[in-house]
């Protein structure tokens, strides 16, 4: 089939078949996977109907792994194989992580992200995430029938480097491929403002199980621009149940819980909350495995009372927020509500009142973040004719530095910058012939290097001997469009001769990736040789596609004798690609982008100049 | 390579038509955007990514009123040397000194409202000096004269920025 594909030079390739593409959301309560079909977005449910997915995983003995309500039954009682929310520990190390004391885990440090001694083995975050990614992976393959090209994938805004790229990873671990990491409320907006045909300045709130995001953007006719984002990575729901929970352990008196016990009444502490959404008081009774039967009564004025700090605390983001965007409250034309947490009703209250305004609530809190990946997972997946399509413009949420004499930092790439981003700074020797220099980048506002999040440490070797202060080190940061940063540092006297591109990777390198893929239950059956087949093939049909497209559209921007290269080229990966030889497509692919590096580039500012071509033509008519 | 006026189609100067460069900006977006090029080849995505990123540094530094003026004195070859030069006149240093007191006060006695009033004042402050440059890169071509006062400028920036600090550990 593929190889009937391929068209004679110059003639239009048939029209492609709709590829399928999944928004998902990997929340830290519940995740959910959505795709849009004819036109519209939806959540894909299970078998039995439901769409969220618990994101909780429990491991069994024979090392498979329970994922969503199958695993929630149980958590009581095998907390320590039972992990929920699982996303706070992302890209975390042992210290960053609050509560530690209370969570029923048997938790192992490791350099960069913490680890979970199970029953199955010890597991990173990334691969418990990835057994949440999994089920969602199948459920749409299931669902829309086929194979996906591949998926949006959210995180919060305000996650950082380490985040981001622990994410990217259980993507990648599950299978999928990450076609965008996305802003949370990034999609919640896309959402929104489709669904509701939105112009001017709005805010979304996004209060998840396990973080809180602020962003405001500016939407306007096919744009939707993030002005500026604030947030705390970790403050959401979950800390309104742990506030009960407090209560609960001191208004009974009780002496400190085992695993199970704590679990327990975690789990009533958290009932008890979402039944004050809908009541005045909520019952918390539970008998302890010591035979004690706790049994209270929490009213609204109660819950309000002992939650009233964290409620206090997504306000200071808020007004963060708007600092950095230039805007005063009177600005917000409305706020978009999301996340499950925002349902209860102190929330609605204090958000309403700092804002002037009701909250919007017209979409599922749950899903809205879901339903605006799929959105823009249909667009990435070329689905929407030209025309029909929207950009996208978002931003870092934290600023990135390196670390200068004495602790200090400096920085290079300022908070709430529009990605993809580049910047550069020089550097110089300190010493007399000194030949190698190292480098220590880091994430965070703050001024001294303790304080931020170490992203990665690297050193460039072979500067050549020269007196101190007369070598200059170039280092480039450049965060792409998934906010994901690279480094290079370059000496620029002698040219390339001394050069480093480091991209963070939190102790999980390509290696290790591969490694926890070839010991994962599933893939353990796997023909990795099959899975290798499948990806080249897609990438060389798509390169293929792509190519004969820009053939059609800019052939004329090349000499007869390049466009002869191109097409050599062209028809050597079609030659294999239907083949069984995946390093050959592989190799074929190789060459095809290479000879066509040159037309990118020409392609790219024919498109810049026909953009303000357009746009003087469109002045004229005013 | 184009300038960044060039890049935008915009004839050089500091008074900005913000809407022109903002359309501008979102056209030349809407073709070079890497979402643009998801299912393109890797030659293509890489140009793209390289193109959005230079468009994305030529509007940011256009947009933002200190960076504008220096990127136009850079390209007349006057260098501001924020960092070298530090002759300043002395009663706009003497002036300096007493914004920065309101602010400490302002901080210690976690007063919201001084903190506003010293806001405004800086930006009625600022507006002024944006509007001295108009005048003299714009109408005088006085590229040097410039200098001093974008140094002033960035001077307020950098307190501004501390006025965004003095807030947030009032918020914390």
């Amino acid at each position: 089939m593929a190889l009937l594909q391929i068209s004679e030079p110059g003639m239009s390739p048939a029209p492609h078949q709709r590829r399928l593409a999944v928004g998902i959301d990997l929340g830290t309560t519940n995740s959910l996977v959505a795709t849009v079909r004819n036109g519209v977005a939806a959540a894909l449910p299970d078998q039995q109907g439901r769409t969220l997915l618990p994101s909780i995983v429990r491991y069994l003995p024979d090392g498979r792994a329970e994922v969503g309500y199958a695993a929630q039954t149980h958590q009581s009682e095998d907390p320590r194989n039972t992990i929920v929310s699982v996303k706070r520990y992302m890209g975390r190390g042992l210290k960053d992580v609050a509560h530690v004391e209370s969570a029923p885990y048997d938790f192992v440090d490791a350099p960069g992200m913490l680890q979970l001694r199970t029953c199955a083995g010890v597991k990173s975050p990334v691969e418990v995430s990835a057994e949440i990614l999994k089920v969602l992976r199948k459920r749409a393959e299931l669902s829309l029938g086929g194979e996906l090209v591949g998926a949006v994938v959210t995180v919060p805004a305000y996650f950082d480097d380490a985040q981001r790229q622990a994410t990217k990873d259980a993507a990648r671990l599950a299978g999928l491929n990450v076609l965008r990491l996305l802003n949370e409320p990034t999609a919640a907006a896309i959402a929104y403002g489709l669904e509701n045909a939105s112009e001017g300045i709005y805010a979304v709130y996004d209060l998840g199980g396990g973080t809180f995001d602020l962003s405001i953007l500016r939407l306007s006719k096919g744009v939707f621009e993030v002005v500026a984002t604030a947030g705390d990575a970790a403050l959401g729901g979950d800390d309104f149940d742990q506030r009960v929970f407090c209560w609960v352990v001191e208004e009974a008196k009780l002496a400190p819980l085992g695993a199970r016990d704590m679990r327990k009444l975690l789990v009533k502490s958290r009932e008890a909350k979402e039944y004050l959404t809908y009541h005045g008081e909520a019952p918390v009774s539970t008998r302890l495995s010591s035979g004690e039967w706790v049994d209270l009564s929490i009213t609204t004025e109660k819950f309000c009372e002992i939650t009233q700090t964290l409620v206090q605390k997504t306000l200071g983001p808020t007004r963060k927020a708007l600092r950095d965007a230039g805007l005063t409250v009177g600005d917000i034309k409305g706020v978009v509500m999301v996340g499950g947490a925002t349902r209860m009703p102190q929330i609605q209250r204090a958000v309403g009142e700092f804002f002037g305004c009701d909250p919007l609530n017209n979409l599922d809190p749950d899903k809205v973040v879901a339903l605006g990946a799929a959105i823009q997972a249909d667009v990435l997946a070329g689905n929407k004719p030209a025309g029909e399509d929207w950009l996208l413009l978002d931003v870092i949420p934290l600023s990135l530095g390196i670390e200068t004499m004495g602790g200090l930092v400096e920085r290079i790439v300022p908070r709430n910058s529009t990605i993809p981003v580049a910047r550069a700074q020089e550097f110089t020797t300190y010493k007399d012939g000194q030949s190698a220099m190292s480098f220590h980048v880091v994430q965070g506002e703050r001024e001294l290097v303790g304080d931020c999040r170490s992203l990665a440490k690297f050193e460039l070797r072979g500067i050549p001997p020269m007196a101190a202060g007369a070598a200059r080190i170039r280092v480039t940061f450049q965060v792409d469009a998934d906010g994901l940063l690279s480094v290079s540092a370059q000496e620029k006297t002698s040219g390339a001769e001394a050069s480093v591109t480091v991209k963070p990777s939190y102790g999980l390198e390509d290696a290790d990736i591969e490694r926890m893929l070839r010991d994962s239950y599933e893939h353990a059956r796997d023909d990795m040789h099959a899975r290798a087949l499948a990806e080249h093939r897609v990438d060389g049909e798509r390169l293929l596609d792509a190519t004969r497209g820009a053939l059609a559209a800019d052939g004329d921007l090349l000499s007869p004798q390049e466009r002869g290269e191109i097409e050599r080229a062209m028809a050597a990966l079609g030659a294999v690609v239907g083949g069984t030889d995946h390093r050959a497509i592989k190799h074929a692919s190789d060459a095809l982008n290479r000879v066509t590096e040159d037309f990118a580039a020409r392609r790219m500012d024919a498109n810049v100049r026909r953009a303000l071509t357009g746009r003087n033509i469109a002045n004229l008519d005013v | 390579m184009q300038n960044h006026f060039e890049l935008f189609d915009m004839a050089p100067g500091y008074a900005l038509d913000t809407a022109a460069l903002d359309a501008a900006y979102r056209e030349i977006q809407a073709r070079v955007h890497p979402d643009r090029f998801a299912q393109a080849g890797d030659a293509e995505r890489r140009a793209s990514m390289q193109w959005t990123t230079r468009v994305n540094e030529a509007y940011r530094t256009l947009k933002s009123p200190v960076q504008r003026a220096k990127y136009l004195l850079e390209l007349n070859g006057v260098d501001v040397a924020f960092e070298t030069n530090t002759s300043m006149p002395p009663e706009f240093l003497m002036k300096q000194m007493e914004l920065r007191e309101t602010l400490e006060q302002a901080g210690e006695a976690k007063d919201t409202a001084a903190l506003d009033a010293l806001r405004t004042e800086l930006r009625a402050e600022t507006l002024a000096l944006e509007r001295a440059l108009v005048e003299a890169i714009d109408e005088r071509r006085d590229y040097a004269g410039a200098a001093g006062l974008v140094r002033k400028l960035m001077f307020l920036d950098k307190l501004d920025a501390e006025i965004d600090l003095a807030y947030e550990s009032l918020e914390a």
